[in-house]
């Protein structure tokens, strides 16, 4: 007779072979495809930069046309915001988030599949323009109209807007997967106040994709129909506004930088205490912090268009408010001091990550209050010192963030440690080929340098602070190769890391690494914010084999199952059955894809056929099968 | 190394935002200053207890011995108390600077100039005079211009790092600010709102003038072409005329008077070509002609299908017209 653990890992797991790949719904499955995936896209947006930067390193260059720099920079954007950055906070957010609560699956995991394929086939899609010879080359702000039907007439800006509307789509139904994880599926035990920060980040993350997302949504559908079907939202010929683009954009894009933040804050927050040997200094203070961030970054978006014309008056309340976001993310800081300072710090490669983080991020947003005084952003919007901001704010505040994660929970997800010495070179180089590459851009820009050229004059003072930018990017490049060896060494003769290598505090350290199937054999109970740490019985003192052979014959042992909880304390009060692998998730995508696809060559039939199938494959989802009840 | 970055920022080849030519950049240039002096303090706090709080942390110290504050403390004043003081002078500063820049100090302008936007180059017009001019804005030094600007197609964005901040060109709506230079000179600027394949070379000159040294300029610019009477250039005009360069060219004083293009009017009296992306010199005239895409690929005016005796004209015409 299989034990339970035995019997629970085949019910959990994914069909063999290649249907099964395509049927997974697991949300360790489909968290390591989104991480990957994202990877993948950020190292095309890295190779992008390089172009950029190549083309840059001396004046009058022609290594890349203006067409194909506008093309490469377009791209570099759109990747790098919308197929990297939130995409990756999403899959750590799929992988981490159920083992963080103790739950065996996210709650809808067919519906992160559908998030996975949307994600995947918005980035095939985007790059699919390479095929058609139109490569968006508008911008990844895209503003009007200059990418209306007059100025870009091609089907450029169309593979764009649709491209990015399947990557809005995913990044919704991962945002109500996340939500409804933390309200429903927590640990028994786990009040709101004994939350791991990191979940936090992704949970106030994923109530802003909801509200910001659809800004996003309406304005692309307006533009698309500008250019399909002739409507005049954006032309200023007939009494269209460009102007209420940059208003929707930014009322998304400027949440959008905290959305990538705020989960890249919970990674900070869950390394720190771990390399400190200590709990956080000051949760409640962080998790205000966190929500009042949120709210925040909702009321700053027309600091993105001080130039455009706004009256003063108008500006000093986004002035006002943009200072006002630097407090709570000062607290956060000086929590985080506070906790080295009261701890004992152990410096592996994930808290050189952080400290490498703290600095850079620290200077991004000094001059992210800089920039939000508005006489002089007149002076530096749209300059180089613009692009050194957002990249010390983006890279320091969730590419270093990132790393430090990939370095802490590499070891969960695999079973492997990744190299020490590989890590800290990895660490060095990116630190300082980082600073090389985008410190000399703040003086190119206060020298009068803008953004968005593909070349520049001789004569204008701006070369030597190119050259030396172009090559700190050549040495970022080199330190993300060294990263990548680092993995693929790991994953071949790494050594094993067992359970809990750092000797980390919350859940997911409890499961094994990598996890099993299941996650966890019961449902974990908890105590305190780190159970692990507090010795918490988080089986409840029970013999955690018996226990669970005791339950075998209890239905919903039967199928994927798992405990949820109140929204408040935490107390068990129901059990959520979970779908099996399905091809639907994938069967939905497609429809999608065909749907897009026709609306991208002005094919009428196979995009109402598209529509169709989209809703037949809707209809056998949502059909009501035996046991989807909650019991 | 800061030593360096100083010596870099101060050089003179640049449109420097930071060697201001004029109250409007002056103020900004100030204002710089300032903030980085506090960017400076607050960085140096942080950092200083960064490196204490890792020093400490490497200290054989009993875990529960920890800065004698609560942490809530500790992370409410510095994080929170400490970055609110400094914000609310930064604001107050910042009100003040904005309420100077809104309104032109002392005297009102005395001249109005219109700056019209077009994918890639400038269109100035000087409202109640003739004069029509492109990439080049002269202004009279010491004395308070008006600026209106829009733009004819895309978005586009004024900028002259020495004399003044951005403002956007938007296409359908009209941006007013005023600008001075305190001392005759030529400041350079480009576009600063991405505007499609040529955003790059899309550069301009103010240049300002001794207030009387400008008088003479607007009068002789408002003039209109002088009618060719040598035989040579009249041939000139009339390729002019025969290839259709006038359906985007205005000359004023002929038949020529389209408008998605420079006027050509007085171009031999401009210092460039193409929006600041070649020296304006005969050859230079000629070679643009022939193909401006060699110099700015992708520019809307299309190369010359023709060469030899009327290709020559047509150059000579344009020479004359000083």
């Amino acid at each position: 007779l299989a034990t339970l653990g035995e019997r629970l890992d085949r019910l959990y797991s994914n069909p063999s072979g290649f249907y099964g790949w395509l049927v997974a719904v697991n949300h360790r499955s489909v968290g390591t495809r989104i991480i990957v995936t994202a990877f993948i896209f950020f190292l095309i947006g890295g190779i992008e930069a390089i172009l950029l930067r190549t083309q840059l390193i001396q004046a009058n260059l022609d290594v890349l046309s203006p067409q194909a720099y506008n093309e490469f920079f377009t791209l570099h954007g759109t990747t790098m915001m919308f197929l990297f950055a939130v995409p990756m906070v999403e899959g750590f957010a799929a992988y981490l988030v159920p083992l963080m609560l103790g739950a065996r699956d996210m709650p809808y995991p067919r519906l992160n599949a559908f998030g996975y394929w949307c994600f995947l086939f918005g980035g095939i899609f985007l790059y699919a323009s390479f095929l058609a010879g139109a490569v968006p080359d508008g911008g990844w702000f895209a503003y009007p109209p200059l990418t209306g039907p007059v100025h870009t007439p091609g089907l450029n800006m169309d593979f764009w807007l649709l491209g990015i509307t399947f990557v809005e789509i995913s990044a919704i139904v991962a945002a109500i997967e996340i939500i409804v994880a933390v309200i429903k599926f927590r640990a028994r035990g786990m009040s709101a106040n004994r939350i791991p920060l990191f979940v936090w980040g992704e949970l106030v993350t994923a109530l802003m994709i909801i509200v910001a997302f659809p800004a996003l949504l309406a304005a692309s559908v307006f533009l698309e129909l500008d250019r399909k079907i002739g409507t005049h939202f954006y032309n200023p010929l007939t009494g269209g506004e460009p102007l209420l683009w940059q208003h929707l954009f930014w009322i998304f894009g400027h949440p959008e930088v905290y959305i990538i933040f705020l989960p890249a804050a919970g990674i900070v927050s869950a390394i720190i205490p771990t390399f400190s040997q200590r709990p956080i200094v000051g949760y409640n203070l962080i998790v205000m912090a966190t929500v009042a961030t949120g709210f925040l970054s909702f009321g700053v978006w027309a600091h993105h268009m001080y130039a455009t014309g706004i009256p003063f008056l108008s500006l000093a309340f986004f002035a006002a408010a943009s200072f006002m976001i630097t407090i709570p993310t000062g607290v956060q800081i000086f929590a985080w001091i506070g906790t080295i300072w009261n701890g004992k710090s152990v410096f592996k490669t994930p808290f050189l990550f952080v400290l490498g983080f703290l600095v850079i991020f620290v200077l991004g947003g000094l001059t992210g209050v800089m920039v939000a005084v508005v006489p002089f952003d007149l002076q530096v919007h749209d300059s180089y010192f613009v692009v050194a901001h957002f990249h010390y704010v983006l890279i320091g505040g969730m590419v270093f963030p990132m790393f430090a994660g990939f370095y802490y929970w590499f070891p969960k997800m695999t079973g492997k440690l990744l190299s020490e010495n590989l890590g800290k070179l990895n660490f060095w180089t990116m630190f300082i080929g980082f600073n090389i590459t985008f410190f000399p851009m703040h003086i190119l820009g206060l020298l009068g340098m803008p953004r968005r050229v593909y070349t520049y004059q001789t004569g204008l003072g701006w070369e030597t602070l190119n050259l030396l930018a172009t090559i700190g990017a050549y040495i970022l490049a080199i330190s993300i190769l060294m990263f990548i060896v680092n993995v693929f060494r790991s994953l071949k003769a790494g050594e094993p890391a067992g359970a809990n290598p750092w000797n980390g505090g919350t859940l997911e350290w409890a499961a094994d690494s990598p996890p099993k199937n299941y996650n966890f054999l019961i449902n974990p109970t908890v105590g305190s914010r780190y159970p692990l740490w507090q010795d918490d019985d988080i089986y409840l003192g029970e013999n955690v084999d018996a226990r669970a052979n005791s339950l075998v014959v209890e239905p919903h042992h039967a199928h994927r199952a798992t405990q949820g909880t109140s929204a408040l304390y935490a107390e068990p009060d129901t059990i959520v059955r979970l779908p099996v692998p399905s091809p639907l998730p994938l069967l939905l995508a497609f429809g999608l894809v065909v749907l897009f696809a026709s609306i991208l060559v002005n094919l009428i039939v196979p995009a109402l056929l598209g529509i169709v199938w989209t809703l037949v494959i809707g209809g056998i989802w949502l059909w009501p099968s035996e046991g989807d009840f909650v019991e | 190394m800061l030593l360096a970055v100083l010596m870099l920022l101060t050089s003179c080849e640049s449109p420097s935002t930071l060697e201001p030519r004029g109250p409007r950049a002056g103020l900004v240039a100030g204002l710089w200053w300032w903030l980085l002096l506090w960017a400076t303090v607050v960085a140096v706090v942080t950092f200083t207890f960064l490196g204490v709080a890792l020093w400490r942390s490497r200290q054989d110290k009993p875990l529960d011995k920890t800065m004698g504050i609560s942490g809530e403390k500790f992370a409410l004043l510095a994080g929170a108390v400490f970055p609110a003081i400094v914000l609310l002078v930064i604001t107050l500063v910042t009100l003040e600077v904005m309420a100077e820049l809104d309104e032109p100090a002392g005297d009102n302008p005395s001249h109005v100039i219109e700056v019209i936007g077009w994918m890639w180059w400038w269109e100035v017009r000087y409202p109640g005079t003739d004069a029509v001019t492109a990439n080049e804005i002269h202004i009279p030094a010491g004395e308070t211009v008006e600026f209106r600007v829009s733009s004819a197609d895309v978005i586009h964005s004024f900028w002259v790092p020495e004399i003044a901040g951005k403002v956007d060109m938007m296409p359908g709506g009209e941006n007013i600010f005023w600008i001075r230079a305190d001392e005759p000179g030529i400041y350079r600027g480009q576009c600063a709102e991405f505007c499609g394949l040529q955003h790059a070379f899309m550069a301009k000159l103010l240049i300002a003038h001794e207030p009387e040294e400008y008088q003479a300029w607007l009068e002789r610019e408002s003039q209109p072409a002088p009618e060719p009477v040598d035989p040579v250039l009249q041939r000139g005009q009339e390729v002019f005329m025969e290839n259709q360069c006038h359906f985007c060219h205005a000359i004023r004083g002929t038949e020529a008077v389209g408008i998605v293009g420079p006027d050509l009017t007085h171009i031999m009296s401009r210092q460039t070509l193409g929006a600041v992306t070649i020296d304006n010199s005969i050859g230079n005239l000629a070679a643009w002609t022939a193909d401006p895409h060699r110099f700015k690929p992708g520019v809307k005016m299309p190369p010359v299908h023709f060469a030899g005796e009327d290709f020559e004209a047509l150059i000579a015409y344009l020479v004359s017209l000083e």
